[in-house]
């Protein structure tokens, strides 16, 4: 049993083609600009066995068999049985499976789902450990262990990371994260994503203090600036 | 000349074996198209002012007053004769309006007088004599047909306006020439003779001679822009000029609800490409006739009154136009002209006629899918159909009246029924028959539903009830008004390009389906308790909990409403029709989904009094929380086999939740609509637009004259609605992510 938060039944932003999305209830970190803060606390969302799940997922067979399913969140791997049971039953299926995680969980506890998934989508907040804390309230050794893992499992990463003024939108952090990821093979691409608040308001809605209200989300220069910076590091950059 | 290959269509009529034997399927991509001449840039630059001018005089550029429009009344009528490559005008000037009184002399009245006009004396004195469609229909419609018209719980009845919906077969005047098809109407009508002569032989031979001159007013009208149709077209120019000389013929006789062109394209390339292959035409040369056909279909206008317009907003005309599909031999139809025809919408930039449809089946080649993708994302002006799904039941010549309704092209043809509101059926089931609105007795009398709250099992047990009630006396209205529209209004030109004895079809429809679904939905689910006003009627309702809602892939909504789909047409079928019609079922509603909303009173499942539906089988605005895949899940249920007149599903979504680059886009969309039609969706319109545009669009109409979106069925310009409707659109689901 998990405690799924929602479901998008035509993601096509979190990995290949069109995607079943499956938002887990529940995450370690508390990022600022977090645009789904309904998704953090672990006792939410709703009960649903991994069978039930599994039966779902293949009722959109004909639109997902040349995409697949995302498992993002929340934070999928803080219930790691239970993605990986999905995951299991979507690779039985012949599904593309991905992990839409920020690596906040210790390998030591996820490691299976980590190993199971076709495709990591790994979130770095940040590749200086300063600033990773600042913005999640955690460190980065969870994360770049994952990144490690990976690498040594030789399974494709695909690394996000959100451009935010005035936190991350500074050419030293994104030298940063090109330095960093230049020396990983398993490294397929880099999206960046432009800060937005479309989230700002469910902050509100939890009677949570929104620290981003005045930050503008980013210019389309600043984000091609950035996508350049990341390419001189050999990145395949979207 | 090379010679056609031969076969049974050199023995009789019949279009379909002669492309079957002579088209060639194109499986490569689009990198063959050619821009715009600049004879075509010219053309397109002059018509645009026009349309412009149109515009500007608040919708309608001019309207002839002095002439019954029919097939041979106009001279001949140019933009500008030095540069068409297609000739032929609806009237003598470009964008005037005919007035064609025999459908019913009160609308024209109507419409004259909406645009400040006046009858001539002449054509009203005529009309003092020679009754119409309409006053026949008025003399027969009883006291329960008057009220349900009234009240809205049958609406948009064809009753004083020309169906439409029947799609003459214009290819059979290139193949053929008119003098053959001319030759075989004679002989048919000499055949014709019974041993008894009943209502059905007298008809049979009164509308042969009918159609007899028809076609030789259609003579005579090409005669008078210098053409002799009455043999064969020898290539493609003659072949396209010809068959748009029978399709202007039959805009000329009737201003029909939809006037379809039915399957050119694949047709009229077996012409295009023989005279590529033997060096007669270039490919710019024949990309320049289509772009100035396709023009033509665009100048198509008809003079409708407002009250026309506030239902199907947007001064449409249906010149659906069906493309791709498989033959039944297993090849696909896709051809050059295949994509020449929507490369109109590049070259002339997007609108939203000709009705451009593409029916898809996943077989289709992938290079002409992602270009439909394509040009979709980029224009918006494309809707699709399911091959897979019409095939079985229609083979593979089969056109699209309107928006959704399948036919054999020449075979077969629809009397038009528009459509029935359910959700106001449910509201007279738990008033007792009552109308909400009103307050008067306007179905059968019986007990409305008592107690605090709504019990499901009463409220189904009623709701059958009033359902039995509606569906027989729906069907004989209908029955009423196609015997007065073959009487007073017959569309001899279109029935000249079909078989003497084509199948017929009553095609009824309805609205308000998910609202319905969800209401039974709450009532099951929640608790739903009617407010109630001193009369007893219930005026509105209040849900107590949750509950499934269509539009989610949940089975326990989503089966209701197949169920009610099932049910109805079921119903329907217990009523005989005029001249044996096949009753069929469409989930359709246009633009009217808003009228229809404010025609009914607040319904259980939360939406109130006067709020729109959802357009055709859309699910409720804002309530499928679960994707649009999801969405499109639960409209894939509903059962083609019992709704066989179509089901229309609209699809709008943001650009950047389409995909991440314009590749991913159209691979995305492909995908998307494999599924849909793998899962036996029937229809889908997509739109890829963002809301920003549209609300610009409202406050700066003038900035997006060409700005097109497609609703419930066919392609608009989003200008063109009234501003209710552009709010309805815009407020409607826009499918963004979490």
């Amino acid at each position: 049993m998990g405690r799924i938060h929602s479901v998008e039944s035509f993601g096509t932003l979190d990995g290949p083609g069109i995607r079943y999305v499956l938002f887990f209830q529940g995450c370690p970190l508390r990022c600022v600009y977090c645009h789904n803060p309904d998704s953090w606390c672990v006792t939410g969302g709703q009960e649903i066995g991994s069978a039930d799940v599994i039966r779902d997922i293949l009722r959109y067979k004909s639109f997902i068999k040349n995409g697949g399913v995302t498992l993002s969140g929340g934070e999928p791997l803080m219930q790691a049985e239970f993605a990986a049971s999905i995951l299991e039953g979507c690779i039985e299926n012949g599904l593309h499976t991905a992990v839409d995680t920020s690596g906040g969980v210790s390998l030591l506890l996820c490691r299976k789902a980590v190993e199971l998934a076709d495709l990591l989508l790994l979130d770095i907040k940040a590749a200086d450990d300063q600033l990773f804390r600042k913005i999640t309230g955690h460190d980065i050794r969870n994360t770049l262990e994952m990144l490690a893992a990976r690498e040594r499992m030789h399974k494709p990463v695909w690394i996000r990371h959100v451009l935010v003024p005035g936190l991350t939108l500074e050419d030293k952090h994104i030298h940063a994260l090109g330095d960093l990821l230049r020396y990983y093979s398993c490294v397929e691409r880099v999206e960046l994503l432009p800060f937005h608040k479309m989230g700002e308001f469910k902050w509100e809605e939890l009677g949570q203090s929104y620290t981003l209200g005045d930050t503008r989300p980013p210019e389309a220069e600043q984000v091609e600036h950035a996508r350049a910076l990341l390419r001189g590091y050999g990145l395949s950059v979207k | 000349m090379e010679e056609f290959k031969t076969g049974s269509w050199q023995k009789f009529v019949d279009v379909r074996d002669f492309i079957i034997r002579n088209y060639i399927p194109y499986d490569g991509d689009e990198s063959f198209l050619e821009s715009p001449t600049k004879r075509t840039e010219e053309l397109w630059a002059q018509v645009k002012a026009l349309m412009n001018d149109e515009q500007d005089r608040g919708g309608i550029y001019d309207i002839d007053t002095h002439t019954i429009s029919d097939i041979d009344a106009y001279p001949p009528g140019y933009i500008d004769k030095d540069l068409e490559q297609i000739v032929g005008l609806q009237t003598a000037k470009p964008l005037v309006r005919a007035i064609m009184p025999f459908g019913g002399i009160r609308m024209v009245h109507t419409s004259l007088e909406a645009y400040n006009r006046e009858m001539d004396p002449e054509i009203e004195n005529v009309f003092k004599y020679r009754k119409t469609h309409n006053d026949g229909v008025f003399d027969v419609y009883t006291p329960a047909m008057r009220a349900a018209r009234k009240s809205g719980i049958i609406t948009g009845l064809p009753d004083a306006y020309g169906r439409g919906r029947i799609i003459g077969d214009y290819r059979r005047v290139p193949l053929y020439g008119v003098d053959y098809l001319i030759e075989q109407k004679k002989k048919s009508h000499l055949e014709a003779v019974y041993n008894v002569m009943d209502i059905k032989v007298i008809q049979l031979r009164e509308e042969l001679a009918e159609q007899v001159r028809a076609l030789e007013a259609l003579k005579r009208m090409a005669e008078s822009y210098g053409y002799d149709i009455s043999r064969p077209a020898n290539d493609t120019r003659e072949a396209m000029q010809w068959l748009y000389f029978g399709y202007l013929a039959a805009i000329k006789e009737q201003n029909g609800a939809a006037m379809s062109l039915g399957r050119a394209s694949t047709f009229l390339d077996i012409y295009a490409q023989r005279d590529l292959d033997e060096g007669r035409y270039t490919e710019s040369e024949i990309q320049e006739m289509v772009d100035h056909f396709i023009m033509k279909l665009r100048l198509v206008r008809f003079l409708r009154t407002p009250a026309y317009d506030e239902l199907f907003s947007g001064d449409p005309t249906w010149v659906t136009e069906s493309i791709g599909g498989l033959g039944t031999d297993g090849r696909h139809m896709v051809t050059k002209m295949s994509f020449r025809f929507l490369h109109t919408l590049t070259n002339l930039g997007p609108a939203p006629e000709p009705n451009m449809t593409v029916i898809w089946s996943p077989r289709l080649p992938e290079p002409f899918k992602k270009y439909c993708a394509k040009v979709s994302i980029e224009t918006c002006s494309i809707q699709y159909e399911s091959d897979e799904l019409m095939r079985k039941k229609f083979g593979d010549d089969y056109g699209i009246a309107c928006c959704v309704s399948a036919m054999r092209v020449g075979k077969q043809l629809q009397f038009f029924g528009a459509r029935a509101n359910l959700a106001k059926a449910l509201l007279y089931a738990i008033n007792g028959g009552r109308d909400e609105k009103s307050g008067a007795q306007v179905g059968p009398e019986f007990l409305a539903c008592r107690g605090k709250y709504l019990d499901y099992d009463d409220v189904i047990r009623r709701f059958d009830k009033i359902l039995d009630w509606l569906a027989a006396l729906y069907v004989n209205t209908l029955n009423v008004i196609h015997y007065m529209h073959d009487k007073y209004s017959y569309e001899k030109l279109q029935m000249a390009l079909h078989d003497d004895e084509p199948v017929r079809t009553m095609a009824c429809g309805v609205a308000g389906l998910s609202v319905v679904a969800d209401s039974l939905s709450a009532i099951k689910y929640a608790k739903v308790s009617p407010i109630r006003d001193e009369t007893g009627l219930a005026i509105d309702f209040k849900i107590e909990g949750d509950f499934p809602k269509f539009g989610n892939n949940d089975p326990r909504v989503d089966d209701i409403a197949v169920e009610i789909v099932k049910s109805f047409t079921d119903k329907l079928r217990k009523t005989p029709t005029y001249r044996d019609a096949i009753h069929t079922l469409s989930i359709l509603t246009i633009t009217s989904n808003v009228v229809y909303g404010k025609k009914t009173g607040s319904t259980p499942d939360g939406r109130k009094a006067g709020e729109p539906f959802a357009p055709g089988a859309n699910p409720m605005h804002g309530r499928d929380t679960h994707g649009s895949v999801a969405s499109m899940m639960s409209v894939a249920k509903l059962p083609y086999d019992f709704s066989e007149d179509g089901i229309s599903y609209t699809f709008s979504i943001v650009p950047s939740a389409l995909g991440r680059d314009k590749d991913e886009m159209a691979a995305n969309l492909v995908n998307l609509m494999d599924g849909y039609f793998e899962e036996a969706g029937h229809h889908i319109n997509v739109n890829v637009l963002n809301r920003d545009v549209l609300m610009d669009a409202m406050e700066h109409p003038e900035l997006y004259p060409q700005l097109t979106i497609r609703v419930s069925g066919y392609a608009v310009n989003f200008v063109k609605l009234t501003r209710e409707q552009q709010l309805d659109v815009i407020n409607r689901t826009y499918h963004t992510r979490f």
